[in-house]
C-alpha cells in the first residue's frame, strides 16, 4: 500500500537573527493509511515542528514531503491552504473554537473555505459530523456552554467535516482531565478503527500514546525510536 | 470563500462586539452627519440667495450713475448728474426688448405721521416699479403714470414704515404723512417682501413718484439709477451692451473716455454673493471632513485591536484552509461594513439635523443628492484606506505563530 505520508531527509532551521536553531536535522519515515501514530519526545525535540510540517502549516528548509503521493514541500502558500482545507483535519490543545459562535457554525468553518457548498448542505454535513462525535443534541450551544471535553469533540467534528484523509492532533488531551481524555481518545480510536482515518497525534503522555498503533519518539531534531505498540489500549 | 459569505462573516464578527462596533461607527456617524449638515446649510443659503434674486426679478438690468469728477479728484458713485429721466425714455424708445423701466432717485429722511415718526429711505420711482419687482399692494394701490407726470405728493408705504407710523397691520390709506415738512397722501401699503439678498430690509421704505423727489424734495434734474426689466427670453448681455452704447452716445462720451454710468444685471451681483457663500460652505465642509478622518483613524485603531485580539482565530482560519486573501478580505470587508454603516446612519442623522435646523432656526438647509453620494463614497474610501493596513497585517500572519499566540 502506498504510504499516505512519506518524508525524506526533512530538515527545518529557524533563523533567529544571530542564532540558527535546527529544529529538525533530517527525518525520514513513512506512515501507511490507517495507522494511528503518536509523536512523543521532550520539549524542543522537534515533534511539534514535524507536526506543523506534516500539517502544511510550514515548509521544510530542505527535504521532501509527499502527502498522498504528491510533493507538497515546494507548494506556494495558497496551494498549501488548499491542501490543509481538503486533505487535513486539525485538532489543537486549546480547542480554538470561535467564541460566541454555535457549535454547528464552528464545525461549518472549513466548508466556508472549501468553495461551492450550499448553506443547507454545509449545515447538514456539520450536523452529521457533530452526531459522529456524540454531540447531535448540542448543535446550537456556544463554546462557553460546553465542557472542555465537549469543546474538544466540537473541534474533532470540525476537523472531520471535510472528510480529510489525515487527522492531526496537537496535544488534544493536554487541557482535559483523565476521564475526558479517555473519552476523547475513544473518539479518535473509533474514527481510526471504524472509518480507517489516519491519525498523527502529538503527546508527551505515555499512556495517551498507547491508544495508537505506533509511537515515534523525537530527540534533538531526530527520530530516536520508532516502534509499534504491542498492547494497544482500548478506550 | 464567496463574497456573500465574507460579508456574512464580517457582519457576524461585528455583531459579536456590538458595543465596540457602535462606538467605532459613532466616529463615522458624526463625521458624515457634520459634512451633510454643513453642505446642506451652505447649499440652502446659496439657494435662498438665488430665490431672492428670482423674486427681485431675474431679468433686471440696473443702470446706476457712475463716479464722476475731474482731474485728480474722484467723487463717489452716483455723484455725476448726467443720468436723467430722458435717458430712461430713450432706452425705452430705442432698445428693443425692454418691458418695464423705472428711473429712480433716493433720499433718506424723517417721515412724520400723527402718531409717530421714522427715519427711512424715500425711493423715487416710476409707476412701473411695482411691475418690475412684482410687488403687490396689501392695501390701496401703487401710484399711476399720471401721478408721476404731475409730480403729485402721493406715497406708497413699505410694511415696516406702516408698522412704525400707524401700528402693525393698520390700513393707513388716505392718511397724510409729512416728508420734509410737506404733506403726502398715503395711497397704498405694499405687501411684505422681507430682507433682500444683500441684507437690507426691503419693507423699510417709502415709494413716491421720482418726479416728486426731483422737484419737491431734492430740487434736482437728474436721477441716480434706472431699473430696466427685459422681456422674457431677451438675452441680458445684449441688452446691457445696447443700453451702454446708447447712453455713451447720449452723454456724448468720446471714444476711450470712461463711462459715467454702470450697467449691471442683478445676476452679476448675485453671483458675487453666491461665490462668497460657497467659499464659506467649502470651509465648513472642510472642517467637518476633519472629523471624518478622525473617525477613520478610530476605525483603523479598532481594527488593529481586533486583529491582535483575534490572532488565534486568524491562525485557526488559516489552519482550516483560509488563504491569505480570504483573511485580508474578511478584515477589509469588516472595516468597510463598519464605515458604510456609520456613513448610512450619519446620512440619516444629517437629514434629521438639517430638517431640525430648517424648522427651529428658520435657515434654509438643502441636503443634495451629490452631498449624500459624496459622503457615502468618502465613507467607503475611508473604510478601505484605514482598513487595509490592519487587514494586511492579519493576512500576513504566520499560521503557527498565530495559533500559538497568547
Amino acid at each position: 500500500m502506498n504510504p499516505i505520508i512519506s518524508v525524506r531527509d526533512l530538515t527545518k532551521t529557524y533563523d533567529l537573527g544571530e542564532m540558527q536553531v535546527q529544529a529538525l536535522r533530517g527525518v525520514s519515515l513513512d506512515v501507511a493509511p490507517g495507522e494511528f501514530v503518536a509523536l512523543t519526545g521532550p520539549s524542543g525535540s522537534g515533534k511539534s515542528t514535524f507536526m506543523h510540517l506534516l500539517g502544511c502549516l510550514d515548509r521544510p528548509t530542505a527535504g521532501r514531503y509527499f502527502l498522498n503521493g504528491n510533493d507538497v514541500s515546494t507548494l506556494s502558500a495558497r496551494d498549501l491552504a488548499h491542501v490543509r482545507n481538503t486533505q487535513i483535519g486539525f485538532v489543537f490543545q486549546g480547542f480554538n473554537l470561535l467564541s460566541r459562535t454555535s457549535a454547528v457554525e464552528n464545525v461549518e468553518l472549513p466548508l466556508l473555505y472549501a468553495g461551492k457548498t450550499a448553506a443547507a448542505d454545509r449545515r447538514q454535513r456539520a450536523t452529521e459530523a457533530l452526531k459522529a462525535v456524540g454531540l447531535g443534541d448540542r448543535l446550537g450551544h456556544h463554546p462557553n456552554q460546553l465542557s472542555g471535553g465537549q469543546q474538544q469533540r466540537v473541534a474533532i467534528a470540525r476537523a472531520l467535516v471535510n472528510n480529510p484523509t489525515l487527522l492531526l492532533a496537537d496535544e488534544p488531551t493536554g487541557n482535559l482531565d483523565t476521564k475526558t481524555s479517555v473519552e476523547v481518545m475513544g473518539i479518535f480510536q473509533r474514527l481510526n478503527i471504524e472509518r480507517g482515518i489516519t491519525i498523527v497525534l502529538v503527546t508527551h503522555e505515555a499512556d495517551i500514546a498507547e491508544y495508537g498503533t505506533r509511537v515515534i519518539t523525537f530527540r534533538d531534531g531526530l527520530v530516536r525510536d520508532d516502534s509499534a505498540i504491542e498492547r494497544r489500549r482500548i478506550a | 470563500m464567496s463574497f456573500l459569505m465574507t460579508f456574512v462573516v464580517a457582519v457576524k464578527a461585528l455583531r459579536r462586539n456590538a458595543m465596540r462596533t457602535a462606538l467605532t461607527a459613532l466616529g463615522m456617524i458624526i463625521g458624515v452627519a457634520a459634512v451633510i449638515v454643513m453642505v446642506a446649510i451652505g447649499t440652502g443659503a446659496s439657494a435662498s440667495i438665488q430665490n431672492q434674486i428670482q423674486s427681485a426679478g431675474s431679468n433686471i438690468v440696473m443702470v446706476t450713475a457712475g463716479s464722476g469728477g475731474f482731474g485728480p479728484v474722484r467723487q463717489g458713485q452716483g455723484a455725476v448728474t448726467t443720468l436723467t429721466a430722458e435717458d430712461a425714455d430713450a432706452i425705452r424708445r430705442e432698445v428693443p426688448g425692454v418691458r418695464y423701466i423705472s428711473p429712480g432717485l433716493n433720499t433718506r429722511t424723517q417721515v412724520v405721521a400723527a402718531a409717530g415718526n421714522w427715519n427711512t429711505q424715500i425711493q423715487g420711482a416710476s409707476a412701473e416699479l411695482a411691475a418690475i419687482r412684482s410687488w403687490p399692494a396689501q392695501f390701496g394701490t401703487f401710484f399711476s403714470d399720471e401721478d408721476v407726470t404731475a409730480a403729485r405728493k402721493v406715497a406708497v408705504l413699505g410694511s415696516v414704515v406702516r408698522d412704525q407710523l400707524f401700528g402693525a397691520g393698520a390700513d393707513p390709506t388716505g392718511e397724510i404723512v409729512r416728508i420734509k415738512n410737506q404733506p403726502f397722501q398715503v395711497i397704498g401699503v405694499l405687501a411684505s417682501k422681507g430682507q433682500a439678498a444683500m441684507g437690507q430690509d426691503q419693507d423699510d421704505t417709502v415709494i413716491v413718484p421720482f418726479t416728486t423727489v426731483q422737484k419737491k424734495l431734492m430740487g434736482v434734474q437728474h436721477v441716480t439709477n434706472i431699473t430696466v426689466s427685459a422681456e422674457n427670453g431677451v438675452p441680458l448681455d445684449g441688452l446691457t451692451q445696447q443700453i451702454a452704447a446708447l447712453l455713451r452716445t447720449r452723454h456724448k462720451l468720446q471714444p476711450g473716455a470712461d463711462d459715467d454710468f454702470l450697467v449691471r444685471t442683478l445676476e452679476e451681483m448675485a453671483s458675487v454673493l453666491t461665490s462668497t457663500t460657497s467659499t464659506m460652505t467649502y470651509l465648513l465642509a472642510g472642517i467637518a471632513a476633519v472629523s471624518l478622518i478622525v473617525g477613520g483613524i478610530g476605525i483603523m485603531n479598532i481594527m488593529l485591536v481586533s486583529v491582535t485580539e483575534r490572532t488565534r482565530e486568524i491562525g485557526l482560519r488559516l489552519a482550516v484552509g483560509a488563504r491569505d486573501v480570504d483573511v485580508l478580505l474578511q478584515f477589509l470587508v469588516e472595516s468597510i461594513v463598519l464605515s458604510l454603516a456609520g456613513g448610512a446612519i450619519g446620512i440619516a442623522l444629517g437629514f434629521g439635523i438639517s430638517y431640525g435646523v430648517q424648522r427651529v432656526m428658520q435657515w434654509s438647509a438643502m441636503v443634495t443628492p451629490s452631498a449624500v453620494a459624496m459622503s457615502f463614497g468618502v465613507a467607503a474610501a475611508i473604510g478601505v484606506f484605514f482598513g487595509f493596513y490592519p487587514a494586511r497585517k492579519a493576512a500576513r500572519l504566520n499560521p503557527i505563530d498565530a495559533l500559538r499566540y497568547e
